[in-house]
């Protein structure tokens, strides 16, 4: 490149003349280039400065991750308190609560000091099947989200990253086990396996159940993982990536795979929650885990031993609530979730308070420009 | 091809493209139609020498740019790195990664939101001089980071993308570009995206660099007046094919083809606009 050291502001780009002097008022045309260059480094200068001192809280509290973190809300710290308090009890009560299947107890006895959920038809403990059934759920959550989520993203992000026949193929697959329908599969399924030999213990566990709950249920991550690594593909830091000659399988862990992070952890979320939900269903129709106590096979005794015919509330009520309170607090940590991967949801509370605050005040809204 | 452009003496080594030709197939339902992005574009790198591709959006620019960089491959032609046919994989294709590098457009895509600064410059060190030790690989990251002017380097160093300036990101791209000790640098458009107040300053050190380095750059811009600045040679690309070639004063300042007096007549020049209101003002007045 040359030496040519004369070249002025105005000739630098196809900007007009006025939009050079407007960001250089203290610049007159065809100032050299060193007080250029001084100007753009005091310019740049002050920009960190100011871009520094904003984050530089940040960077200290949280690293690397930080920028991946939900901002506290009240629907994050709502749906944490809520799905931490029964994963506490989920934990710890079974440590406290008498065995729950241990039948030497007066049959059908409302809440009260010595049983304080009451007892079923057998004589349990309520508490102490519901601290094991909340276990039980939980851990079929869990393992089913997981299951659902590998299987979403391995689906999902490689059809989105490769495109061509690799992503016809997946597509295809992904397509296929999405349309059909969930619970109806999961019943044949679990029927199926139930009576099948060869699988021994497994066979009526709560595992198996979580499995063919996350086999039928990662069809839905996988479109919406496929999406956005698609999107992801094009971005210029994949193509530098590419250039700097990194390969395929690091671009997609290293490169692509954190930026999915949110997405990735409101998959899981949901996952747990379909589930709990769908385990609990299973297991109302008898086609749960046999062997072990779930929220589901709880509601599932009740059923049968006619807990709302005898006035027995205290039986379907608790299990009903926590799934419903687990459903309810996962929700509020997705939502929190996407406002991670969607900001504009982060606004949308602000701006309707000032709103209320303009209209409040008497003051048009119309015109102050409010989130549209 | 209207000039035989005169050289210095040529030095060793050297990036060329012959008869490049790109096409893509668009799908538009069950009609399939072609579009000949590139077509038949011969162009030669050369170190120390600093050779501008200019053009309006849609002519083919940045499609040679990604065919240089082998990010899409070409349908027709090739592409000669030291006279010989480069290589399209396996080892070939990372020797020839290490000589030829790119400058994105967007400085603000073309850096991963999720990694430290330090990161985009470690890995193509590491990729490329894999016998380096974490802590020599970590030196030289922040030796390049010193270079393009982002001192102190160790500060800059574990900052996350989003909080540099644009400038500073692309200095960054820059650094990333340097990082394998590429010979040649593909720069597409490297200051279309930043303030105007600061393109010189990017720019600049790119010449600096270029300088030092002895590097071969293809600058490729739709601003004319920085490419006579900052290149040697000017090409004019339109509708995918050079109309155009020659020495940057020559191109510029005796334009022979119709498209580049276009440009020329489009670009803004603060004197001729100063006219221009006057003579406006004349009319009115």
């Amino acid at each position: 490149m040359a030496d040519r050291q004369t070249l002025t502001e105005s000739g630098s780009g196809g900007e007009l003349p006025g939009a050079g002097a407007e960001t250089a008022p203290d610049l007159p045309f065809g100032a050299p280039i060193g007080a250029e260059a001084a100007r753009e480094s005091a310019r740049e200068a002050t920009a960190t400065a100011a871009v520094a001192a904003a984050s530089a809280a940040a960077v200290r509290r949280g690293g690397r991750f930080r920028g991946l973190l939900p901002r506290r809300s009240g629907k994050l710290v709502t749906g944490l308190v809520i799905v931490g308090a029964i994963t506490l009890f989920g934990l710890l009560g079974p440590l406290i609560a008498q065995p729950p299947r241990d039948s030497n107890n007066p049959a059908l006895l409302p809440p009260g000091p010595e049983h304080w959920l009451g007892t079923t038809k057998l004589g349990y403990d309520v508490f102490s099947q519901l601290a094991y059934g909340t276990q039980g759920s939980l851990f079929i959550g869990l393992v089913a989200g997981l299951v659902a989520l590998v299987l979403g993203g391995l689906f999902g992000v490689f059809a989105g990253y490769f495109g061509g026949i690799a992503d016809e193929v997946l597509t295809l697959i992904t397509n296929i086990v999405l349309v059909i329908p969930g619970l109806p599969v999961v019943m044949v399924i679990a029927a199926y396996v139930q009576n099948a030999d060869g699988l021994g213990p497994l066979a009526r566990s709560s595992l198996l159940v979580a499995l063919v709950l996350g086999i039928t249920s990662w069809a839905g991550s996988a479109v919406v993982l496929r999406a956005q690594a698609r999107s992801l593909r094009t971005r210029e830091y994949v193509a530098a990536a590419r250039v700097a000659g990194e390969r395929p399988a690091r671009i997609i862990f290293v490169e692509i795979l954190p930026n999915l992070v949110p997405l990735l952890a409101a998959q899981f979320i949901f996952g747990v929650i379909l589930a709990v939900l769908g385990e609990a269903g299973l297991s109302y129709l008898g086609l749960g885990p046999t062997g072990s106590i779930t929220l589901g096979t709880m509601l599932n005794d009740a059923q049968t031993g006619q807990a709302v015919g005898t006035g027995a509330w205290w039986w379907f009520v608790p299990p009903g609530a926590i799934i419903a309170a687990l459903g309810a607090g996962l929700s509020l940590i997705n939502f929190a979730i996407d406002e991670v991967v969607n900001p504009k949801l982060r606004l949308a509370p602000e701006n309707a308070k000032r709103q209320r605050k303009a209209t409040k005040a008497g003051k048009g809204v119309a015109d102050t420009g409010a989130f549209a | 091809m209207t000039a035989q452009v005169t050289r210095p003496a040529v030095e060793a080594g050297s990036l060329r493209a012959e008869g490049l030709e790109k096409d893509f197939r668009l799908r538009s339902g069950l009609k399939v139609r072609t579009l000949h992005a590139v077509r038949g574009v011969s162009l030669e790198l050369e170190p120390g020498r600093t050779v501008a591709l200019v053009g309006e959006s849609g002519s083919g620019k940045s499609t040679i740019a990604r065919m240089f960089a082998k990010l899409e491959s070409p349908t027709g032609g090739r592409i000669l790195l030291d006279g010989a046919p480069s290589a399209n994989r396996g080892r070939g294709l990372a020797a020839y990664r290490r000589d030829v590098q790119m400058v994105f457009q967007d400085p603000f895509g073309s850096l991963n939101p999720f990694h430290s600064i330090v990161h985009h410059l470690e890995r193509p060190i590491r990729l490329h001089h894999p016998g380096l030790s974490g802590a020599e690989v970590r030196e030289r990251a922040e030796e390049l980071l010193e270079r393009v002017r982002l001192s102190p380097a160790a500060k800059f160093a574990d900052r996350r993308p989003h909080e540099l300036s644009g400038g500073q990101r692309q200095r960054v791209a820059i650094a990333r570009a340097l990082a394998p000790g590429a010979r040649f640098i593909i720069a597409d458009e490297p200051v279309s995206m930043l303030d105007v107040s600061i393109r010189l300053g990017v720019l600049n050190l790119l010449a600096e660099l270029q300088r030092q380095e002895r590097l071969g750059v293809l600058y490729i811009t739709h601003d004319l007046a920085t490419a006579r600045h900052f290149s040697d040679e000017i090409l004019v690309m339109y509708r995918g094919e050079i109309v155009e070639r020659g020495p940057s004063e020559r191109v510029i300042l005796d334009p022979q083809h119709d498209y580049t007096k276009t440009l020329l007549d489009a670009a803004a020049d603060p004197d001729r606009l100063g006219q221009l209101r006057d003579e406006v003002r004349r009319e009115a007045g």
